[in-house]
């Protein structure tokens, strides 16, 4: 069935709600507004207020409102209007989501989704623009999804609804309204897995979340010009697939790790990492990167376009590690 | 036997009325023979602020829809509001801490129109306030600049200066943590500051009902050791009259003040909204009658102060000064490849000036081309 991400999300939450009632949904504008992205349409009419929860603008609040009723045995699914304003919650999701299993012996699991768009959308400027995957996937205590397609927004959130730690589930504004093929029923996908979404033997593209969509563009212009690439969807990146990025790159021999944020200690850099240690015979070439700029986002269109990482700087990067003319 | 109830505190009685001075129809609070808190040169320069700010929403909304603008929120039905509370200031010492919604008030203070049209252009030098205009940047983050405000109030202090500063923020801001620890530290602190909250109704589409169960949001300044006031906020007079008094308070060393400024968002939260889904347009109505520009032209009407040719006359120069800012704005040169890295620290690092190199950054245009 195709729908766009947006709806693929609702029907996880939807689902997920009706499978297990103690799944609730709380944040800002999530109920009678039905979410600043839509996502949660509907659900306020068929779970009651109870369930679904609209709060004052108030996230280190809701966030611990979250832990403190997974303390009581309720799994919650608390929604971020953006990650970026999530930033004042991070003592809830760092400090107590994170580690009250483990800091309580055991006692005290936190069955958990923390959820929103992350990464920049079109001109939302320095503070309203930047992708959280490293700073979250830092973390032990916390499993982080990226999906990147709708097929992958369902199965994912579905699957973090039902793990028992909690899970980051970074969305991305740009995504909302992207449309693909979504598999009937109760289709999950499991937290940890990656999936290759394209098979080349040239090169390998190892990506996540909404650089998915430019890696497949990449590996369409490619393929034009007789160059056949890998592209690695991650999907999660807290655990990491790590035999599927060896798989690639033994087969590839070289390979671009694209992401959307910065250099700097990125996920890229643990991906580089993964590969130096298990693919080092393999490689023909050093490992590329491709990221944001270092810089905070800035506001102007032409400047934060030239700020993203995008299919240019891909290709470039790819034909870099094949020693061709770009 | 039945426990006895145990509460110094209990909460019951009905809200208070709002400090009013200038009644909807135009004519003053008490009749004639009170005396009001301006003069009419004050509140003819008052209206001039309130109508270019009405003229420059509809501005940045058509720009905004047209691509040459970002996200903008309008100030509609905030003017009284906004500008009252800002003109019981004094631009050469006292500071204004913005949120996003308060236009005129910054005009007035000092920064230049074209400085606020560059900034919503995208282009990095609408976040530079010029020297000597004591203004923070608009801040996006909710309720960041409230702590900020209080920090400024305190280093002002320290340095031996007489200022104040006045913050503004939602009733929306009032729910994040921010908002408590500015206001605790404040009052521990003395701090010269004014916690000027304009509620307007909505945080976006969440209703003030939902951000607090308290009768008002300025009643719980007790709870921090400083006193709370609530004005009708679209009473030009009766917001002055307020602020004047926190500021001679702030002044005179007798610490923060919290005005609650009751309010009505006129319109969308921003350019990405669309309020039809959730206000009711007979509210929306109840509220046009209370249209705090409308209420100081009836006062001024009735003085002998306006009249449709002074208006017509008014609207010809406020467009003529949104022109030229315009203008002004559009003779500033376009950000270049430089401008991407420039000030994220205060030199440019290798790492920067490696990507400089690296990225064949493409050619730039205008800010927004
Ligand atoms: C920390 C944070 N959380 C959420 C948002 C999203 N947001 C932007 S404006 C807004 C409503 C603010 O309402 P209020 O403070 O009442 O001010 P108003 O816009 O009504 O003037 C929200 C929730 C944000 N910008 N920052």
């Amino acid at each position: 069935m195709i729908v766009t991400y947006r709806d693929a999300l609702n029907q996880a939450l939807r689902e997920e709600m009706e499978r297990d009632d103690r799944v609730f949904l709380m944040g800002e504008e999530v109920a009678v507004y039905q979410g600043a992205y839509k996502v949660s349409k509907g659900l306020l009419s068929e779970f009651g207020e109870m369930r679904v929860v609209d709060t004052p603008i108030t996230e280190l609040g809701f966030a611990g409102v979250g832990v403190g009723a997974a303390m009581v045995g309720l799994r919650p699914v608390i929604e971020f209007m953006s990650w970026n304003f999530a930033l004042l919650a991070l003592d809830q999701v760092v400090n107590s989501a994170a580690k009250m299993l483990y800091m309580s012996g055991g006692q005290y699991p936190i069955p958990m989704v923390f959820r929103g768009p992350s990464g920049a959308a079109l001109q939302l400027a320095a503070q309203h623009s930047q992708a959280w995957e490293s700073w979250l996937a830092h973390i032990p205590g916390l499993k982080v999804v990226t999906p990147g397609t709708p097929a992958d927004a369902k199965g994912l959130l579905k699957s973090a609804i039902r793990d028992d730690n909690p899970v980051v589930v970074l969305e991305g504004e740009m995504l909302y309204n992207t449309k693909g093929d979504v598999p009937e029923g109760d289709h999950l996908v499991p937290l940890g897995a990656a999936e290759l979404k394209r098979e080349g033997d040239h090169c390998s593209i190892i990506t996540n979340g909404k650089m998915i969509l430019v890696a497949l563009q990449v590996a369409d212009q490619l393929a034009s010009e007789g160059i056949r690439v890998d592209v690695l969807d991650l999907r999660t990146v807290r655990p990491l697939d790590v035999p599927a990025i060896t798989a690639s790159v033994r087969k590839t021999n070289r390979a671009v790790v694209l992401e959307e944020g910065w250099e700097m200690a990125g996920i890229g850099a643990q991906i580089v990492d993964t590969i130096q240690r298990e693919c080092f015979d393999d490689l023909d070439a050093p490992v590329l990167r491709v990221h944001q700029a270092d810089t905070p986002m800035p506001y102007a269109k032409n400047l934060e376009r030239a700020a993203k990482p995008d299919a240019a700087k891909t290709i470039a990067a790819v034909k870099k590690v094949m020693y061709v003319a770009n | 036997m039945s426990t006895p109830v145990i509460s110094q505190f209990p909460y019951r009685g009905d809200p208070v009325a709002p400090v009013r001075l200038l009644e909807v129809d135009g004519t003053l609070t008490g009749g004639g023979g009170s005396v009001p808190p301006m003069d009419d040169e004050q509140m003819l320069s008052a209206l001039w602020l309130m109508m270019l700010s009405r003229a420059f929403d509809d501005k940045g909304t058509s720009l905004q829809r047209q691509g040459r603008f970002g996200t903008f929120s309008a100030v509609r039905g905030q003017e009284a509001s906004v500008v009252g509370s800002a003109l019981a200031l004094d631009p050469a010492r006292d500071w204004i801490v913005p949120q996003y919604r308060e236009l005129p008030a910054l005009v007035n203070h000092g920064l230049p129109l074209e400085s606020f049209i560059l900034y919503f252009s995208g282009h990095p030098a609408g976040g530079y306030i010029p020297e000597g205009v004591r203004l923070l940047p608009i801040q996006i983050s909710i309720a960041a600049q409230l702590p900020h405000a209080v920090g400024l109030a305190w280093g002002l202090r320290l340095q031996g200066l007489d200022a104040v500063v006045l913050v503004y923020f939602g009733d929306g801001a009032s729910s994040e943590g921010d908002f408590h620890e500015a206001c605790n530290l404040a009052g521990v602190v003395k701090a010269p500051v004014i916690f000027f909250l304009q509620n307007n109704g909505w945080a976006i589409s969440t209703p003030r009902s939902r951000q607090t169960a308290a009768r008002t949001f300025a009643e719980r300044a007790p709870g921090y050791g400083f006193d709370g006031v609530v004005v009708d906020g679209n009473d030009l007079l009766a917001v002055y009259a307020a602020t004047r008094a926190a500021v001679e308070r702030a002044r005179a060393g007798g610490g923060p003040t919290l005005i609650e400024s009751q309010t009505y968002r006129l319109g969308a939260h921003n350019t990405a909204d669309d309020p039809t889904r959730y206000v009711a347009e007979e509210v929306l109505d109840s509220w046009r009658d209370r249209d705090p520009i409308l209420r100081v032209q009836r006062y001024l009407a009735a003085c002998g102060r306006w009249n449709e040719s002074i208006a017509a006359k008014a609207q010809e120069e406020i467009s003529q000064t949104i022109d030229a800012a315009f203008a002004a704005a559009r003779a500033v040169a376009p950000p270049t490849a430089e401008d991407l890295f420039l000030h994220t620290y205060a030199e440019l690092t290798e790492r920067q000036a490696r990507q400089l190199r690296e990225y064949e950054m493409p050619a730039t245009g205008p800010a927004n081309g």
